[in-house]
């Protein structure tokens, strides 16, 4: 009788597959930004690999800027989890502390390019310092349009509009910064390796 | 409390949806307009601008190089100061000429005008889906290509002239400002085009895939999409994935240009002066650049083959031969797109080694795109052919993949390129089956789907006579054109009169130009069979082809979201034309099994009991959002 079952649910024909089509917009959008940093980290070894390279050890505060970033993702995390449960006052503190963290984070890139000047690293020169600044910068650029995709969550959050029935912008949105960290700690990780 | 707000936010959206329904003003409905097939249309005559600029600027160089000692003063009214007063062409402008030309014809008219234009108007029409998933990042694709049309045909009229250094633009000469009068402002405003265009492919690419996977209609499967829908999905995924690597080579060539870093450059003399930049590599931007540029050829050809699939197979009264191997094919070329992109550079000092392995991987394309050749003409046989214009182009596009595709073979050979590479026999080469079968795909998509975009047709005898005196056009002169390259005439000479070698095919090079000019002179058969059409043509039935694809089951003008009422269920693949016992020889994709019990196969009408399953399925219906 099962097995009867089971077969008349394969013969009934494939539901066309629906996502939302908005989140699916999303992850194309991030497939593009891997393959741009893809490219770039696959520049910088086939240069690395002639040769004429300057060598430097990167700044401790790229370590700390990581760990910011991280912490800002968990946050980002227990926003979308105080959204799923209407919990809204937790809602408001974890995406603003989400928020906060980003700026830190992006402050922080930027001592740290500072801190690189000091180190006589600098973005016209030997291209293996030029590439640093190019990461960097590339991703804290991306970092910016993801504050910026933060903020309207943020707002729609302190208007109550985020709530267990109305996820899709904050899914989006922590899909989003997600992918940033993830991407910076790849980023990080490459630089570290390949110095 | 969160139910309420539910309740609101529902409410919101019935508001947002009866807003569609408005009445819309002249820039909602003409301008910004959201609606895919009015894009379509923007594409479609930006492109054709585009074409008219692209070939024109061919033609004067074809007349500089054909015609040596001709007088251009005539053409001083257009090109001013680029003539000498002797009535000569000024050789800095004959190079950013054929620049022009390249970056024109490959980007604006075969990538935007081509892509743009046909993926915006069948992939909803033939899916049966309202619109694009985003009509918003739609509009927005189509102005970022407008915003970089302009760029670029401001740049044509700078005193410096426009970017000179090849459509490939490689460094240092595209780098270095004391190259050359075109890498100056001229390469700053191509840069910022580019940056620009690929933005907008982007965003109408990442439109084009989800609106192909998540907006189908009811039982409209995979493996029943028409194979214009699987080439716009291939190419639109291959440009996801090459294009931000273009703009990766760009970024870095705009780095180099304007801040002074040395991603490119490296140990340079200038009158005797060290430039200060060190430890550059100007073979790292080839590969990036031919990162893309070999994925851009099939983003170019891809369209034109789905739709020559679609035209030849409606056209020879026939299924398609091969379905299933015509998606494969495809695929695998897509694959194989990425991974040969190094066959452009064998003569940049490369491992021979690794030139084997390019080599290597270049020539297996010849086994798909074998298949789809032999798939169109076994499609083609013993079919009850009917010769429209789309017809004869989609045959001519055939015959131009298969001869251009041959000298492919010869170049994809890494020895053989090295007497090869950069002469006049790579340009016949890629003109044959990239150039020309693109265009060709172009015109078959214009003159097959023109009823549908303007409710009138194209007139037939105009179109027949534009096809032939293309077709031939574009063998009179590509062909000897392999000649003169195989004689070791390279690319980008500003004239051939001073050397011994070239002198004895003068008269070739002469007969090609004359060629080009009458092929020149055939397309305005077509603007004015196009234009004149468009306002007077004769009123088009709503399936003048007799097609089987969901676009000519929407009224013949379609409305804003294409069918009045519901969008209509899919129930078999679009290629059943003649099939045995049934009483026309076209059965429409949403006429189910039901109704044609005369000519079903023993499995069809097995899948008659899944009728009702298809109809109660769910689907994303813009206009039923939640």
């Amino acid at each position: 009788m099962e097995s009867v079952q089971q077969y008349k649910v394969e013969r009934e024909p494939q539901e066309t597959l629906a996502m939302d089509p908005k989140k699916f917009i999303l992850w194309l959008f991030l497939v593009s930004i891997i393959m741009l940093f893809a490219s770039q980290t696959s520049a910088y070894l086939v240069r690395r690999a002639e040769g004429n390279w300057l060598e430097f050890e990167m700044p401790k505060i790229f370590w700390y800027s990581t760990a910011v970033l991280l912490v800002s993702s968990a946050a980002m995390q227990w926003a979308y989890f105080s959204a799923k449960k209407d919990l809204f006052k937790q809602l408001k503190i974890a995406i603003s502390i989400t928020f906060a963290l980003g700026l830190v984070f992006l402050w922080m890139q930027f001592e740290g390019w500072k801190q690189l000047v000091a180190m006589n690293v600098y973005f016209v020169g030997n291209p293996s310092g030029s590439f640093f600044y190019v990461f960097t910068g590339l991703h804290g650029f991306h970092i910016i349009s993801g504050l910026i995709v933060l903020l309207f969550s943020l707002t729609a959050a302190f208007n109550l509009r985020v709530h267990g029935k109305n996820l899709r912008r904050i899914q989006i949105c922590a899909t989003y910064w997600h992918f940033l960290d993830i991407l910076w700690l790849y980023l990080f990780v490459f630089l570290l390796t390949f110095n | 409390m969160s139910a309420i707000e539910g309740l609101e936010t529902a409410h919101h959206h019935d508001t947002e949806h009866e807003h569609h329904h408005e009445a819309q003003n002249f820039w909602q409905k003409y301008i910004f307009c959201e609606d895919h097939k009015v894009i379509a249309k923007q594409y479609l005559i930006t492109g054709i601008m585009w074409a008219v600029i692209g070939i024109s600027m061919s033609i004067v160089f074809r007349i500089q190089l054909g015609l040596p000692d001709s007088n251009l003063s005539w053409l001083k009214p257009v090109l001013g100061g680029w003539i000498s007063d002797a009535g000569k062409l000024d050789p800095n402008f004959y190079l950013a000429l054929v620049t022009m030309h390249g970056t024109i014809m490959v980007f604006f008219v075969l990538t935007a005008g081509l892509s743009g234009t046909f993926s915006n108007f069948l992939i909803p029409l033939q899916i049966g889906a309202r619109d694009m998933a985003s009509g918003f990042m739609n509009m927005l694709s189509y102005w970022f290509f407008f915003l970089a049309s302009v760029i670029m045909f401001a740049s044509l009229f700078l005193q410096t002239g426009p970017a000179a250094g090849g459509w490939v633009i490689y460094p240092p000469l595209s780098a270095l400002p004391q190259a050359h009068p075109g890498s100056g402002m001229g390469m700053t405003l191509w840069l910022a085009s580019m940056a620009l265009f690929i933005v907008s492919q982007l965003l109408g690419g990442i439109n084009y895939i989800t609106t192909v996977i998540n907006l189908r209609t009811r039982g409209m499967s995979f493996d029943r999409l028409p194979l214009t829908i699987w080439s716009f999905l291939i190419t639109a995924v291959l440009g996801l994935i090459s294009f931000p690597v273009l703009l990766s080579s760009v970024l870095l060539l705009i780095f180099d240009r304007h801040f002074g870093t040395s991603f490119y450059l490296s140990d340079i003399y200038i009158n005797g002066e060290a430039l200060p930049n060190v430890g550059g590599s100007p073979i790292l931007f080839q590969h990036l650049f031919w990162f893309l540029g070999h994925p851009e050829v099939y983003i170019v050809l891809l369209p034109g083959l789905g739709i020559t699939s679609e035209v030849i197979a409606t056209n020879s009264r026939k299924p398609i031969f091969g379905y299933r191997a015509m998606i494969a094919s495809m695929l695998g070329i897509a694959f194989l797109a990425f991974i040969v992109w190094a066959h452009h550079m064998f003569v940049t000092g490369m491992n021979p080694f690794l030139g084997s392995v390019f080599m290597f991987l270049t020539l297996i394309i010849a086994v798909p795109s074998a298949v789809k050749g032999f798939n169109y003409i076994t499609t083609l046989w013993k079919g009850n052919i009917v010769f429209t214009p789309g017809m004869l182009f989609s045959i001519g596009l055939v015959s131009l993949f298969v001869s251009g595709g041959l000298t492919g073979i010869i170049l994809g050979n890494s020895a053989l390129d090295i007497q090869l590479h950069d002469t006049y026999f790579v340009v016949a080469h890629f003109h044959l089956v990239m150039g020309a079968a693109s265009a060709f795909g172009l015109f078959a998509g214009v003159y097959h789907w023109f009823p549908k975009m303007f409710g009138r047709m194209m007139n037939t005898t105009l179109g027949q006579i534009h096809f032939w005196l293309t077709f031939i056009g574009i063998y009179l002169v590509f062909i000897p054109m392999h000649y003169v390259g195989i004689a070791g005439f390279p690319r980008r000479y500003y004239q051939f009169t001073s050397y011994d070698f070239t002198h004895k095919f003068m008269d070739m090079n002469m007969f090609i130009s004359i060629a080009a000019i009458l092929s020149f002179l055939a397309q305005f058969i077509f603007l004015w069979n196009f234009f004149y059409s468009i306002f007077k043509g004769r009123r088009a039935p709503q399936n003048p082809w007799r097609s089987n694809t969901l676009e000519w089951t929407a009224p013949v003008n379609p409305g804003h979201g294409n069918w009045v009422g519901e969008i209509p269920a899919v129930y078999r693949w679009s290629y059943d034309y003649s099939k045995p016992g049934a009483k026309e020889d076209f059965i429409p994709q949403n006429i189910p099994y039901s109704q044609t019990l005369e000519s079903n196969f023993p499995h069809e009408n097995e899948l008659i009991a899944n009728e009702k399953a298809i109809e109660s399925q769910n689907y994303n219906d813009q206009f039923n959002a939640h």
